[in-house]
């Protein structure tokens, strides 16, 4: 028994690194691409990976079942609403004549 | 230990966002900012629930990703409903910087 | 340890708040006292608070930015000029002598956390063992703010309900405002994806709401977090359905007998103790032991307290948007 309740130790501190890794990610994604395209991809994609992976090391991690539960609708909440925000604010942005950096013909200065 | 490391990430995570807020040419990037800060706050809150090892508090992360994404849909939609109020009026007492950056959706 | 993340997140906070003096389309602005709100909510659960942090992530980064972004709809984006040299340079010294004058008083005060603090050694213990003796809930915040410090959030509540009598003497009746706007033909009603979505959620966030009124006497809730988190609900509603469509779900007439019944509650259990024999909210004369007679009385205020919040906040809401064409 103790060597399983290791085992999921370990698994959830490698999950909760990954999750840390691919929020890093986003961060400095969202700082160095060109665009604003580019970069509300960067960042929605890590908004859905990172939280997946850190929200399950989490529940890994818990030992009370109500607890899991929470962090549970948390993270569906957020796979839910993050990627139906960021489809809205790239709408909303391309509506409004924002035009990604690469896909126009370069006649006027941008 | 690994709860620190997570935190850490999720703070330098913050700074960049803010940095993307402070810097970024109009309107939507910064609304970018303000979505990607919501949810790194949410994970924030539920890691320190963790570190201060009171369960109790992920409460406070499910409400917060309850709340995160009205801020980004009222934007949107003040944005658009201040774009149909100066089409529907086509007021001439604007400033032209005002103008500019309205007509391209806030790219100054 | 805790320390560097609170040295971070207070940096960062210093920045922000020079990034939204120093811009001047207001739209960034809100969106900056945004970011500010929820830096802040995270420096608060650093500090242990977690009442105060969820009523900051509720009020001040949900509703509070869509409010503001509310009253800009209605008028002009971008700041006036600023005022001569003199009035900047008075009006920075001013600020800067009130700066130092307050950092300077905080070097009397004792440590954070200090274990000798008077604070630590007579007032919270005391809270700490009489709670549970007197109220037997455990959140002590809440019997704090229930019942120890019940008139203050009596004020309060009367406050936030003043906040929504002055909002609509000065805007007027929304749905009088509503009667001659042009329907708007474009907007997130033409979205499909996030009207689906959003609505799907709504019931969700009530449900939550609620479930945060009546279990804040055991986790960190209360009337005022659970007011916030269903106003944001409606509101979610009116900027997906709109304006026209959430006056029709939920009339004024419903909003102005919330306001009013809450704050009346709130009196109303007071007056009641007082004719039941006791002192004006002195809870224990309702019920016939004293923590029953406690817990009945902070969950009747607390009910009060939420009642007023959630038809204060989505008055605001409506008073602002009735006039725009949202």
């Amino acid at each position: 028994m103790d060597a399983w309740s290791n085992v999921v130790e370990i698994i959830s501190i490698v999950f909760m690194a990954i999750g840390a890794f691919f929020i890093f990610v986003g961060g400095v994604g969202a700082l160095r691409m060109p665009d604003f395209y580019t970069r509300m991809h960067a960042a929605s994609l890590t908004d859905s990976a990172g939280p997946i992976f850190i929200l399950i090391g989490l529940i890994l991690h818990t030992d009370s079942f109500l607890v899991a539960i929470k962090l549970f609708t948390v993270l569906v909440f957020i796979l839910i609403t993050g990627p139906t925000a960021s489809n809205a604010l790239a709408s909303a942005a391309l509506l409004a004549g924002n035009k990604p950096s690469l896909a126009v013909k370069q006649t006027t200065a941008e | 230990m690994i709860f620190y490391i997570v935190a850490f990430a999720l703070v330098i995570t913050m700074c960049l966002a803010l940095v993307r807020a402070v810097r970024g040419p109009g309107l939507y990037d910064r609304v970018l900012a303000v979505n990607m800060m919501g949810t790194k706050t949410v994970l924030l809150l539920a890691v320190i629930a963790y570190i201060m090892g009171r369960p109790d508090y992920i409460d406070l992360a499910l409400a917060y990703a309850l709340i995160n994404f009205i801020g980004v849909f009222a934007v949107l939609e003040f944005f658009r409903t201040r774009e149909s109020q100066l089409a529907l009026t086509s007021s001439t007492t604007q400033s032209g910087q005002e103008k500019a950056l309205d007509e391209q959706g806030g790219q100054s | 340890m805790i320390e560097i993340f609170n040295i971070f997140l207070m940096a960062m906070l210093v920045i922000t708040a020079l990034a939204m003096v120093s811009s001047r389309h207001l739209f960034i602005t809100v969106m900056l006292s945004g970011i500010f709100s929820l830096l802040v909510a995270a420096i608060f659960l650093f500090l242990d608070a977690a009442d105060v942090a969820l009523t900051e992530a509720a009020v001040g980064a949900g509703i509070s930015t869509v409010l503001f972004l509310g009253a800009l709809a209605l008028m002009d984006v971008e700041e006036t000029a600023r005022g001569e040299r003199w009035v900047r340079v008075s009006s920075l010294v001013v600020v800067a002598v009130t700066t130092i004058a307050l950092v300077y008083a905080t070097f009397d005060q004792p440590l954070f956390g200090d274990p000798n603090a008077p604070i630590n050694l007579h007032v919270a213990p005391w809270y700490i063992e009489n709670v549970p003796v007197h109220m037997g809930i455990p959140n002590i915040v809440t019997g704090i703010l229930g019942s120890y410090r019940g008139y203050d959030t009596l004020g309060e509540v009367f406050v936030v309900y003043t906040a929504g009598i002055g909002v609509l003497s000065l805007l007027g009746d929304p749905v009088k405002n509503r009667m001659n706007r042009p329907v708007q033909n474009h907007g997130l009603r033409h979205y499909l994806i996030p009207r689906v979505v959003g609505r799907m959620l709504i019931p969700f966030i009530i449900l939550f709401g609620l479930y945060v009124q009546f279990h804040g006497e055991y986790s960190p809730g209360g009337g005022f977090q659970a007011g916030a988190l269903i106003a944001a609900a409606i509101i979610l509603f009116a900027i997906l359905e709109g304006e026209n469509r959430a006056l029709n779900v939920i009339p004024m007439r419903v909003l102005y007998l919330m306001m009013a019944s809450g704050a009346l509650l709130y009196g109303g259990v007071g007056v009641a103790t007082l004719f039941m024999g006791g002192n004006f909210l002195e809870y224990t004369v309702l019920g016939s032991t004293m923590v029953s007679g406690q817990q009945w009385g902070i969950l009747l205020i607390e009910a009060g307290v939420g009642l007023t919040v959630t038809g204060v906040l989505i008055t605001i809401f409506h008073a602002f948007a009735a006039r725009s064409n949202l």
